[in-house]
C-alpha cells in the first residue's frame, strides 16, 4: 500500500477552502496513495464528506487522527503551532508556509524533523511549474472575486444598455496593477460590459491588458518597471509624482478602481490617497485587494467594506474563500500536479528529488534541515529572440493558383524559349509531324485550364480519373492486334510477336481502364453533403 | 466504320474526356464526369475496332485481353481501402508505362509501316525512342512508388554517392545510344541500342523514386500521373494518332499541375524534390536550426477524458488530419465525433493542408469514405484565417504541416512553407504517438505552446476513447 495523504480541516478564521476536493482525492488513489480526510474538512467549500468516502477516501473524526496517521499532509494555510505538534515525526507537509514570515513556524517544524514543501516557494519562472502555481490560480480567483464584490457594491449596470425608458452608459472601470489578479480582474470586468482601463509600471504588460479587452494607460515617464520574475519593483520619486497625477485624474473619471500593487517583501505601495477618494463621484467603489499588506489605498479597512465621503472601500482579505469550491478545486489540482511530479512511479511513495529544479526551489525544509531559500534555478538561457522574424516572403507561383502576374524578366525568358523551340520545330519538322505538334500543344492549354478549375479535395479522384484515361493508350494496342494488311506487308512483318506484345498491352490497360473508371466511380459516390 | 466516322468518333471522345475532367471541379457535377470518361472510352475504343485499321480476325484477341484486363481491374477497383488509394494508383501508373513500352517495341519491329520521306522515319524512330523512355521510367518508377507506399520498401530516402552524376551518365549514355539507334540499318541492328536504353530507363526510374522521402510521395504520385499522360502522348506521336496525343496531354498537363501545386505546398522547388533527399542544402541548415531555436516551454500531455470535455465545451472546432490518421484507420471514429458533436450544436470543420497524407486529396476521400459531409472539409486558405475564433483545434497524426516556426524562423529547413495556423486558436491538441520529429526533421515549436496539449498515443484508440466520454 501507499503512502497515507491526510486532509485535514482548516482551522484559520474565515478559511473556507479545503486543500483536497473529491476528484483529485480519486486521481491521488490512482497514483496508488491512501487518502484520509477530515471530517467536515470540505464543509465550507460545499464537498461533503459522502463524497469524499466515494471518491475512495477514508473519513476520520478528529484532526488528530490525520495529522498523526498520515505521511503527507495536504494544507492550504500555514499550519498552527498545535498543528505542527500532531505532526508524526519526519512526516512531510505540504501547502502555504511563507518561511520569510514564519520563522518560528519553521523552527517548530524543523524540530518534528518536517520535510515542508511551501507551495509559495515555486520558482514561478519555470514554465514547467507553471501547472503547480497555487499563487497564481488564487490571485485569478480573487481578481475575479473583486470585480464582482465591486459590482456588489456599485449601484448601477456595469455595461451600457440603451432602454426605452433611456440610455445607461456602461460603467468605466480602472485596474492598477496588471499582474495575474490584475488581469483576471480586467477579463471579468471587459465582459461584464464595462470599459476597463488599466496601468502596471511594467511595460510590457501593455498587449495582455488589450488582449483582455483593456485599454492600458500609460504613465507618461520614461522608466523600466519590471523588476525580475514577473514582479514589480519600486519605482523613482519623478515616475511616482507622474504616476500620482495620472491616478488622481482616473479616479476623478472612475466608478469602480480595484488596486492589485504589490512589490514583494514590501508593504503595498499608497497609489490612492484620501484626498483622490473625495473627488471620485459618490457610490463609486473601490476594491483594495491589497488590503493584508496595508492597502494601495489611504482609507482602507482591511478585512472590511467601509464607505468614506461616499464611495464604499471594499477591504477583503478573503477574496479567494469567498469562492472557496472554485479556489479548493483549482488549489488542489496544483498540488496534484505537483504529486504526480513527486511520485512519477505512480506507486504511492514520494521521492523529493533535489536535481529537479521546480521541487528543489519548493522544499524549504527537508528531514528537518533548512534549504530555504533554494538557489536559483538553472534557467536554460533565453535565447534571444529572433529580430522580428523576417517571415519568409510567400512563395510566388506561375500561373493560375498564384495570382500574381510573373516578372517582365520571366515572361520574356519563357516567351524566348518557347519561340527559339517553335522555330527549330518549324524549321526541321515535316509537315504531317507539325499537325500533330499543333493539336499536342493546344491540348496542354486546354489540359491547363481545365485542371485548373479542379478543386483540390477531388485531387484524388482526379488522379484516378486521369489514370483511367491514360489507358487511351489501348487504342495503340488494339491498332496493332491485327491491321489489315495486304500480302506484301505482311510478309516481313513478325505477326506473332506484335499480336503478343500488343495483347499483353492490351489487357494492362484493360486493368487500367475498368479499375481506373469504377474505383472513380467508388470514391466519388462517397463525397456527399 | 470509314476511316472519316472513326475520326469523327475520336473528336467525340476528346470533348467527352475534357468534359469529364471539368466536371472535377465540383463534387456534384463529378459524378457526371466519371459518366463522360467512361462513355468517351467506350466510344474511342468502339470506333478504333470497328474502324479501318483493325480486321474481323483481331476481335476474339481484343474481346479476350478486354475481358481479362476488365475482370482483374473490377476486382482491384472493389477490394481496395481508401487508405490504400495511393497504392492503387501507383500501380495503375506502371501499367500505363508498362503498355507504352509494349506499344513501342511493337510498333518498331512491325515493317509493314511505310515512310515516304527518310526524314518522317527519322522522326518516328525518335518517337519510338522517346515513347519507349518515358514508359520504362514510368513503370519502374510507379513500382518502386507502390513499392514505398504500400510499406513494402522502407520510406526513407535511399541516397547514393553521387547520385547526381550517375543520373547524368545515364542520360548522356541514353542520348549516345540513341544516335547509334537512328543509325541503325535494320531492326535487328536497331535492338541492342533499344534495348540498352530500356535497362537504364527502368534503373533511372527505380533511382528516382528511391531517393525519395515518404512525405515528398505526393509530389512523386503526381509526376509519375503526368509521366503516364506523357507516355500517352508519345505513343500518338509514333502512331500518328490524335486522340492519344490530345488524351496524354490532358493527363500530362493535369500531373504536372497537380505536381506544382503539391510542390508549392510544400515552398520546395520541383527539381529539389526530384532530386531526392530533403534538398542539397538540407544538412547545413538543420544545423543551424538546431543552435537557433531551441523550443521553449513544456509540453503539456493530456488524457482522452479532458479533450473529451474541451470538445464538449467548445463551440467552435477544426479537426486537422494528417498521414497519421490514415495510417490509424481513424476516419470512422473522426466521423463519429464529428456527429456526436454537431448534435450538440458545435461547429465542427475540417482543415486539409494540400500534402496531408500521401498523394493529393488523400485526406479528402478519406474523410468522405466515413461519410463526413463534404462541405464542412475545408482547404488550407479558406480556413487559415478562421482558427482565431476556434475554441479546440485538433491535429491527428501530422506535423510538418502545423509547424509555427515554417512561419517565423528564417532558418527551419521548412521556412516559407505554408502551414495551418492551429496554434491561434484557443487550445490545440496535438495527437500523436511520440514526441517524435516529422518527416522533415524538425522540432515543432507548437507542442510546447502554452495552448498546446499533446494526447500520446494510437490515434484510433485515443479517439474511440473520447467517443466513449463524449457519447456517456
Amino acid at each position: 500500500m501507499g503512502l497515507v495523504v491526510g486532509v485535514p480541516k482548516e482551522t484559520a478564521a474565515g478559511e473556507k477552502r479545503v486543500a483536497t476536493v473529491p476528484d483529485v482525492v480519486a486521481k491521488l488513489v490512482k497514483l496508488v496513495f491512501q487518502v484520509a480526510v477530515e471530517s467536515g474538512a470540505g464543509d465550507a467549500a460545499n464537498f461533503a464528506d459522502e463524497t469524499y468516502r466515494a471518491a475512495g477516501a477514508k473519513v476520520v473524526p478528529t484532526a488528530r487522527d490525520v495529522w498523526a496517521g498520515s505521511d503527507i499532509v495536504f494544507k492550504v494555510r500555514p499550519p498552527t503551532e498545535d498543528e505542527v505538534a500532531m505532526l508524526r515525526e519526519g512526516g512531510t507537509l505540504i501547502g502555504f508556509v511563507w518561511p520569510a514570515q514564519n520563522a518560528d513556524l519553521m523552527q517548530q517544524l524543523a524540530a518534528r524533523k518536517a520535510t515542508v514543501l511551501a507551495i509559495d516557494c515555486l520558482p514561478r519562472q519555470l514554465s514547467r511549474a507553471q501547472k503547480m502555481d497555487a499563487l497564481t490560480s488564487m490571485a485569478g480567483i480573487s481578481g475575479y472575486r473583486a470585480v464582482i464584490e465591486a459590482a456588489h457594491a456599485f449601484g448601477r449596470f456595469l455595461n451600457g444598455q440603451v432602454t426605452a425608458a433611456g440610455k445607461i452608459p456602461p460603467a468605466k472601470v480602472f485596474i492598477a496593477g496588471a499582474g495575474v489578479a490584475g488581469l483576471a480582474a480586467i477579463g471579468t470586468a471587459a465582459n461584464l460590459g464595462a470599459i476597463v482601463r488599466a496601468n502596471d509600471t511594467r511595460a510590457e504588460v501593455a498587449d495582455q491588458v488589450v488582449s483582455l479587452g483593456g485599454e492600458f494607460v500609460k504613465v507618461d515617464y520614461e522608466e523600466e518597471g519590471s523588476g525580475g520574475g514577473g514582479y514589480a519593483k519600486v519605482m523613482s520619486e519623478g515616475f511616482q509624482a507622474a504616476q500620482r497625477a495620472m491616478y488622481a485624474e482616473q479616479a476623478k473619471d472612475a466608478d469602480i478602481i480595484i488596486t492589485t500593487a504589490l512589490i514583494p517583501g514590501k508593504p503595498a505601495p499608497k497609489l490612492i490617497t484620501a484626498e483622490m477618494v473625495r473627488s471620485m463621484r459618490p457610490g463609486s467603489v473601490i476594491v483594495d485587494m491589497a488590503a493584508e499588506q496595508g492597502g494601495n489605498c489611504e482609507l482602507t479597512e482591511p478585512g472590511q467594506a467601509v464607505v468614506k465621503h461616499g464611495v464604499t472601500i471594499v477591504g477583503y482579505t478573503d477574496l479567494v474563500s469567498r469562492l472557496a469550491k472554485q479556489s479548493s478545486t483549482l488549489y488542489s489540482n496544483n498540488l496534484l500536479r505537483l504529486t504526480e511530479e513527486l511520485c512519477k512511479t505512480k506507486d504511492g511513495t514520494i521521492n523529493v528529488n533535489f536535481d529537479d529544479d521546480a521541487i528543489r526551489g519548493l522544499t524549504v525544509l527537508k528531514d528537518g534541515e533548512l534549504t530555504w531559500p533554494a538557489p536559483p534555478p538553472k534557467l536554460p538561457a533565453v535565447a534571444p529572440k529572433p529580430k522580428a522574424a523576417a517571415v519568409a516572403p510567400a512563395p510566388k507561383g506561375h500561373g493560375h493558383g498564384a495570382g500574381e502576374p510573373m516578372s517582365v524578366r520571366g515572361l520574356a525568358t519563357t516567351f524566348g524559349l518557347g519561340a527559339l523551340v517553335f522555330l527549330l520545330v518549324g524549321l526541321y519538322a515535316p509537315a504531317t509531324f507539325l499537325s500533330h505538334f499543333t493539336v499536342f500543344v493546344l491540348a496542354c492549354f486546354v489540359g491547363y485550364m481545365v485542371v485548373w478549375n479542379v478543386t483540390p479535395s477531388l485531387h484524388t479522384p482526379l488522379m484516378s480519373v486521369t489514370n483511367a484515361i491514360s489507358s487511351i493508350i489501348a487504342i495503340g494496342a488494339l491498332v496493332q492486334v491485327a491491321p489489315p494488311l495486304d500480302a506484301a506487308g505482311s510478309a516481313n512483318r513478325p505477326n506473332a510477336s506484335i499480336l503478343g506484345l500488343a495483347v499483353f498491352a492490351l489487357v494492362l490497360t484493360a486493368v487500367n481502364m475498368f479499375g481506373g473508371f469504377a474505383v472513380t466511380r467508388r470514391m466519388l459516390a462517397m463525397f456527399r453533403k | 466504320m470509314t476511316s472519316s466516322l472513326a475520326t469523327v468518333s475520336y473528336i467525340g471522345a476528346t470533348i467527352l474526356f475534357i468534359l469529364s475532367l471539368g466536371g472535377l471541379s465540383n463534387p456534384e457535377t463529378a459524378r457526371r464526369g466519371n459518366l463522360f470518361g467512361i462513355i468517351g472510352m467506350t466510344v474511342a475504343v468502339l470506333a478504333t475496332v470497328l474502324g479501318p485499321r483493325v480486321s474481323s480476325v483481331g476481335i476474339s484477341w481484343i474481346v479476350a485481353a478486354l475481358v481479362v484486363g476488365g475482370v482483374v481491374g473490377l476486382f482491384a477497383a472493389k477490394k481496395v481501402q481508401m487508405t490504400q488509394m495511393p497504392e492503387l494508383v501507383a500501380l495503375m501508373h506502371s501499367l500505363v508505362g508498362l503498355a507504352a513500352c509494349l506499344v513501342g517495341f511493337a510498333s518498331y519491329v512491325d515493317t509493314s509501316t511505310v515512310f515516304p520521306t527518310p526524314a518522317e522515319k527519322a522522326i518516328h524512330e525518335v518517337e519510338i525512342y522517346v515513347g519507349i523512355l518515358i514508359g520504362a521510367v514510368t513503370f519502374s518508377g510507379s513500382l518502386i512508388a507502390f513499392g514505398k507506399l504500400s510499406g513494402k520498401i522502407g520510406g526513407k530516402p535511399l541516397l547514393l554517392p553521387a547520385r547526381h552524376l550517375l543520373n547524368l551518365a545515364g542520360l548522356l549514355v541514353v542520348i549516345w545510344f540513341g544516335r547509334e539507334f537512328l543509325r541503325a540499318h535494320d531492326i535487328q541492328a536497331g535492338m541492342t541500342p533499344l534495348i540498352v536504353m530500356t535497362a537504364i530507363a527502368l534503373l533511372f526510374g527505380v533511382h528516382m523514386v528511391m531517393a525519395i522521402g515518404g512525405a515528398d510521395m505526393p509530389v512523386v504520385v503526381s509526376m509519375l500521373n503526368s509521366y503516364s499522360g506523357w507516355a500517352a502522348a508519345a505513343t500518338g506521336f509514333m502512331l500518328g494518332n490524335d486522340l492519344l496525343i490530345v488524351v496524354g496531354a490532358l493527363v500530362g498537363s493535369s500531373g504536372a499541375i497537380l505536381s506544382y501545386i503539391m510542390c508549392r505546398a510544400m515552398n520546395r522547388n520541383f527539381i529539389s524534390v526530384i532530386a531526392g533527399g530533403f534538398g542539397g542544402g538540407a544538412p547545413a541548415a538543420k544545423a543551424a536550426g538546431a543552435g537557433v531555436a531551441q523550443p521553449q516551454g513544456e509540453v503539456v500531455p493530456v488524457s482522452a477524458h479532458e479533450t473529451a470535455e474541451l470538445l464538449r465545451d467548445a463551440k467552435n472546432v477544426i479537426i486537422v488530419p494528417g498521414y497519421g490518421m490514415a495510417v490509424a484507420q481513424a476516419q470512422h471514429t473522426v466521423n463519429d465525433i464529428t456527429k456526436v458533436l454537431r448534435q450538440k450544436g458545435v461547429t465542427v470543420r475540417f482543415g486539409i493542408h494540400p500534402v496531408a497524407g500521401r498523394m493529393p486529396g488523400h485526406m479528402n476521400v478519406l474523410l468522405a469514405e466515413a461519410k463526413v459531409p463534404y462541405d464542412i472539409v475545408l482547404e488550407m486558405d479558406e480556413i487559415n484565417e478562421d482558427f482565431p475564433d476556434t475554441d479546440v483545434a485538433i491535429v491527428i497524426g501530422a506535423n510538418d504541416i502545423v509547424n509555427p516556426s515554417a512561419q517565423d524562423d528564417p532558418a527551419s529547413p521548412i521556412a516559407g512553407m505554408p502551414v495551418l495556423e492551429v496554434w491561434k486558436a484557443r487550445t490545440s491538441i496535438v495527437m500523436k504517438r511520440s514526441m517524435a520529429s516529422g518527416y522533415a526533421g524538425v522540432d515543432n515549436p507548437l507542442f510546447y505552446k502554452d495552448n498546446n496539449r499533446m494526447l500520446f498515443g494510437d490515434a484510433k484508440k485515443m479517439l474511440d476513447e473520447v467517443l466513449t466520454v463524449l457519447e456517456a
